[in-house]
């Protein structure tokens, strides 16, 4: 096995370009375990974790650009006011070890549907920017997984970053397991209110083959907040809303039976998830947290 | 023999009994620098791997291994043509190919090794092999597999064992009567330290075996009969163990390690990987219970009938023994008049089941708590009033006819447990989400928790019964260095966390009054220790070092009087000296040895023990009985099922706690275990297949799923145990599962027949299928 560390980012694509089936490293707390499963055995490993260029975050265009190789830790730490979704997830994540190592852009490499800073940028509709030496391409996050631990990426292509927009209102996440720390999730649910925009947002993890959006329950809590006139008014969400949200969200998802849990808890649980964060979110956006 | 029938009193000595001596493992273990036998290495060793089949049930057509040694790097490939004496092992029963031949009995059965200079090579040469496999339909049922018409999984049928108890009247009835079916998972050990160890083949023909283990005879007898060596040619040394439960009691990778040794003519090491693990061990069996307790108006227990069904998968391991903890323990610590009990193991193609802690007494104390609560309920009693009514004491038959002769304090420990002071009601302001059920992963800030109140009460069996003669062995030599008395300690204990290793270390410096104690390796050069399990060590070898130390201060207080004049009785052992209690003349032990030293071995031997009546059960099986009493406190979010248990508090009889801290850390563990039972752990074979080999998926608790403890410590001491001991380290797994279900059962109404309790389950999406 051959492991190659470029130090620069062009280095790092002139390396994948040279070497379509080499693997990528970053946090290595996916892809590690994999090799002592002995599940893969790639030929070349691409080290990236000596490229400055992926380790870093900035203000672009009124968003933020994640670089692809920042940890959780980091993400905790620096980005909890303007990511706030990602950032509670982030803190769901594995233990202290885990989140120093363990980067979102691994997260999307991997894309399994359980990976928990999925279904915040689902919620927040993030893009994803993938790069090669011939160009980058921008897609939105819902077409970047396309089934369990595949997605769209091309041999030559490395993910270069995250785009996310600052949050302008509350977001939520919320991820069962059957302990109470470092444990997959069984299902997951993110919430974005974005109250400029009379937006909401969902993402639903470990419930599909690939994290989902509860599409009609956003419509539908949208169109209450719109016809009640609450985003203004901040007044009281309605227990049936909240109730008719949670069950949409059910509803959107597409679970099966596996040895974390039956396809029925999983949608349970997410209706019950959905219309707590639904209550948090709203709760801190009157103002009353 | 001891010379001495007064005990000489010795002096003052720091780290002995009773103390929390620092154990001599603890500084490296906490530094990372103790050499588990993972860390083993010798010059030009090579590697070996096993070679499983992916099937549950199969008859092997062929095997070809031409391919597998074509294989860069590769020295052996070998397979049951290659094992060199029996081709069969297993401590009770011997049914267990060293390597299968004709047929397929669980998936990850060993079917060939590989020996190669690399791991690497040596798997892609296990990736070579070439088997032939007729896939066969597995029997996953056990109650299937004892249908008449079931195939035979071995000649001897499928029957393991059925074990009876019949005691008073089988036709009595009661005012009250409840009936429930109550299942519990199969429980892995989870031991942190996967199976590994280094065969060096020896000059003389044999062989040196360095092993993570938990008996070395045991392993030693089994290995000279599969190696065809005589057993004097078989060394066995305890490498660092990384936890065991009762997973190390069968073999695992020791003779395919020593067979490609010996082979090849290399040391060869093996280390299981973590998904091998779950394969390369025994776990504990899964059971279904059928219940029936009557009562009377008032409470009094009139008769328990009980059918135990225990799976021990395809081979035999302990189950004998498992299943007759299950009977003898089935009606828990209660007088209870009128028993019948029917428990079998039996034989199927699931994974293999066989020792754990708490050893059959676990499943029992399951399904008899939980119908203790179903009987409070229905006689709207207080559920520790009910249980204390019926406690058994000092004097109280066994439904085995067996007089429980030590101390056994049930309704006093359950009193203790009952009036321990309840923590606070309510949640930490700021919101802490590590307090809450879900933990960190935010998924209550409240909503929807109950909180829930649970007791249980377990007891089991301390040491070997059934008549097995189990002993311990244990050498002591006192000698003098730099002007200072030492001692040695030697014997085949195995240290696998449980700290055996300073209870020794404490024994002999009170029995001597020498602080500068050493325990050497354990090995095979002294006679056996039995094994670390069934809560037996601190008493036997404990015992063992003990009549060692008497017999090496017999001789000392010999020497003192053969020089000094008088009768050794006249003389006694004060700090670190000999003194005439008549004219007291003095003399250093370091003067009276010299260049000489004393040595003494001993065996310790614990009471006899006799036969459970096949048809009865009746016999004075047991040695004593350990008892423990748990409360669980629960928070439970009734909407998504998770949990959170606020506090563990336990009481237990522990007789005499040699090394307190070491209690205490086995009290915690034992009941963590529990827990884990109660709420997460569980390996899921579905068609004879484990669908969760990993700790991604087999869950064992965190610190934030394990709650502090409140512990209360009894010190009654057994009279016929060395300083009254009585074994720690099982009580504590059994009464809490029940606890903790207990007290989900408190919060949420819900029946919960099943260990462990899904959130499925707490939100009431199962219904289980009670057969
Ligand atoms: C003990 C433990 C607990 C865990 N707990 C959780 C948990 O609670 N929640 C959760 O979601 N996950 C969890 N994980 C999984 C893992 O930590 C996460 O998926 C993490 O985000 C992976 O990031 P990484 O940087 O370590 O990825 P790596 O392992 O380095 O890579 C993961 C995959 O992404 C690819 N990749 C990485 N960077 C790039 C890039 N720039 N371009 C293209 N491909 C790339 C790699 O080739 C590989 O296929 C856990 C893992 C462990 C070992």
């Amino acid at each position: 096995m051959e492991v190659l560390q470029p130090t620069s980012w062009g280095e790092a694509l002139a390396a994948k370009e040279e070497h379509p089936g080499a693997v990528p490293l970053a946090g290595g707390t996916d892809l590690l375990v994999e090799l002592n499963f002995d599940r893969r055995r790639p030929e070349t490993i691409i080290d990236l974790t000596r490229v400055a260029e992926l380790n870093e975050w900035s203000h672009v265009n009124g968003g933020v650009r994640l670089g692809a190789g920042v940890d959780y830790t980091r993400v905790i730490a620096e980005l909890a006011s303007e990511l706030p979704g990602l950032a509670i997830a982030s803190r769901t994540v594995g233990s202290p070890q885990i989140r120093n190592r363990g980067t979102v852009g691994g997260n999307l490499g991997t894309s399994s549907p359980a990976g928990d800073a999925l279904p915040p940028l689902v919620a927040s509709g993030a893009r994803i920017e993938l790069a090669a030496t011939s160009g980058t391409r921008v897609v939105p996050v819902e077409e970047f997984c396309i089934a369990p631990k595949r997605n769209v990426l091309a041999p030559d292509e490395l993910i270069a970053a995250i785009h996310m927009p600052v949050a302008t209102g509350p977001q939520q996440f919320s991820k069962i397991g059957t302990r109470n720390a470092m444990v997959i999730a069984v299902a997951s649910f993110a919430l974005t209110l974005d109250p400029p925009a009379r937006s909401v947002g969902t993402g639903i993890g470990s419930a599909g083959p690939v994290p989902l959006r509860a599409t009609e329950a956003e419509r539908f809590l949208e169109g209450v907040l719109d016809e009640e006139g609450l985003w203004d008014s901040r007044g009281q969400l309605s227990e049936g809303a909240v109730a008719r949200f949670g069950q949409l969200a059910s509803e959107a998802s597409r679970p099966i039976d596996d040895v974390r849990g039956s396809a029925a808890y999983r949608r349970h649980s997410l209706g019950v998830m959905a219309g707590r964060t639904l209550a948090w979110a709203w709760d801190e956006y009157r103002g009353t947290l | 023999m001891t010379p001495t029938k007064e005990r000489t009193i010795a002096p003052p000595v720091r780290g002995g009994v009773g103390t929390s001596a620092r154990r001599q493992d603890s500084v490296p273990k906490v530094k990372g620098e103790f050499a588990y036998s993972s860390d083993l290495w010798a010059e030009g060793m090579l590697w070996g791997a096993t070679v499983r089949s992916p099937h549950p049930r199969a008859a092997i057509r062929s095997l070809d291994i031409t391919d597998a040694l074509t294989v860069s790097g590769v020295h052996a490939v070998l397979t049951h043509e290659d094992v060199p004496g029996r081709k069969l092992f297993g401590m009770e029963i011997v049914d267990q190919p060293v390597l299968a031949w004709d047929e397929i009995r669980y998936e990850g059965e060993p079917v060939a090794l590989v020996a190669a200079d690399h791991p690497e090579n040596a798997r892609r040469a296990a990736d070579r092999l070439r088997v032939d496999y007729e896939e066969l339909p597995p029997l996953v049922d056990p109650e299937r597999a004892v249908e008449p018409d079931a195939p035979q999984l071995h000649a001897s049928g499928n029957l393991i064992r059925h074990a009876r108890i019949r005691c008073g009247d089988p036709a009595v009835t009661a005012d009250v009567v409840i009936e429930g079916t109550y299942e519990t998972a199969m429980q892995d050990q989870a031991f942190l330290g996967p199976e590994s160890g280094l065969a060096v083949p020896a000059e003389d023909g044999g062989i040196d075996l360095y092993v993570a283990t938990q008996w070395l005879h045991v392993d030693l007898e089994q290995l000279a009969a599969s190696l065809g060596l005589p057993q004097d040619k078989v060394r066995i040394t305890l490498a660092g163990v990384g936890g065991a439960f009762g997973a190390r009691e069968d073999l695992s990778m020791q003779i395919h390690c020593c067979m490609l040794a010996l082979y090849t003519g290399r040391p060869v090491k093996m280390m299981y990987s973590r998904e091998e693990s779950f394969f390369g061990h025994v776990h504990r069996h899964p059971a279904r219970m059928h219940y029936e307790h009557g009562a009377t108006r008032e409470g009094e227990l009139v008769y328990v009938k009980a059918r135990i069904v225990l799976d021990g998968g395809a081979y035999a391991s302990s189950s004998t023994a498992v299943c007759a903890n299950a009977t003898a323990f089935a009606c828990g610590p209660y007088e209870v008049p009128n028993v019948q009990v029917d428990a079998l193991a039996v034989y199927t193609n699931n994974p293999p089941c066989g020792a754990m802690r708490g050893f059959g007494a676990v499943q029992a104390c399951f399904a008899y708590e939980s119908q203790m609560d179903k009987l409070a309920d229905a006689l709207g009693m207080d559920p520790v009033e009910l249980r204390m009514k019926n406690a058994m004491s000092t004097g109280s038959a066994m439904p085995t006819g067996q007089i429980v002769e030590g101390p056994a304090p049930v309704a006093e420990l359950l009193r203790r447990v009952k009036e321990m002071s309840l923590p606070p009601a309510g949640h930490d302001a700021p919101l802490d989400l590590r307090s809450l059920p879900g933990g960190v992963s935010n998924t209550t800030h409240g909503e929807g928790i109950r909180r829930g109140v649970g007791y249980a009460i377990g007891f089991k069996n301390i040491a070997f019964s059934e008549g097995s003669d189990d002993f311990a062995t244990a050498r002591v030599r006192l000698f003098a260095a730099g002007g200072e008395p030492q001692v040695e300690v030697h014997s085949a204990a195995a240290e696998v966390g449980q700290g055996v290793g300073v209870v020794q270390i404490q024994v002999a410096r009170t029995e001597l009054g020498v602080e500068r104690v050493t325990l050497l390796p354990a090995d095979t050069t002294v006679g056996s220790a039995g094994s670390s399990s069934a809560s037996r060590q601190t008493w036997m070898t404990g015992g063992a070092v003990k009549s060692a130390c008497e017999a090496v201060r017999a001789r000392l207080l010999e020497r003192a009087a053969g020089e000094l004049g008088g009768s050794p009785s006249d003389f006694s052992m004060e700090g670190g000296k000999i003194v005439s209690q008549t004219n007291g003349i003095e003399v250093s032990i370091a003067d009276l040895l010299g260049r000489d030293s004393i040595e003494e071995t001993r065996e310790y031997r614990h009471r006899k023990t006799y036969p459970m009546d096949p048809e009865t059960g009746q016999g004075d099986a047991h040695v004593a009985f350990a008892f423990a009493a748990h409360r669980a406190i629960v928070d439970v979010d009734t909407e998504l099922g998770l949990v959170r248990v606020v506090e563990l508090a336990t009481a237990q009889d522990v007789g005499k706690a040699i090394n307190p801290l070491s209690v205490e850390g086995q009290i915690e563990g034992g009941s963590a275990q529990g827990l884990g039972l109660a709420l997460m752990e569980e390996i899921q074979v579905s068609n004879g297949r484990i669908r969760n080999p990993s700790f991604t998926d087999y869950l064992i608790p965190t610190v934030l799923d394990m709650p502090p403890m409140k512990i209360d410590v009894l010190e009654l001491g057994d009279p016929e145990a060395p300083y009254g001991v009585k074994g720690v380290g099982e009580a504590p797994t059994i009464s809490s599962t029940p606890a903790v279900i207990a007290a989900l059962r408190d919060a949420t109404g819900r029946a919960l027949e099943r260990a462990p309790v899904r959130p499925e389950d707490v939100v009431g999406l199962t219904e289980r299928e009670v057969r």
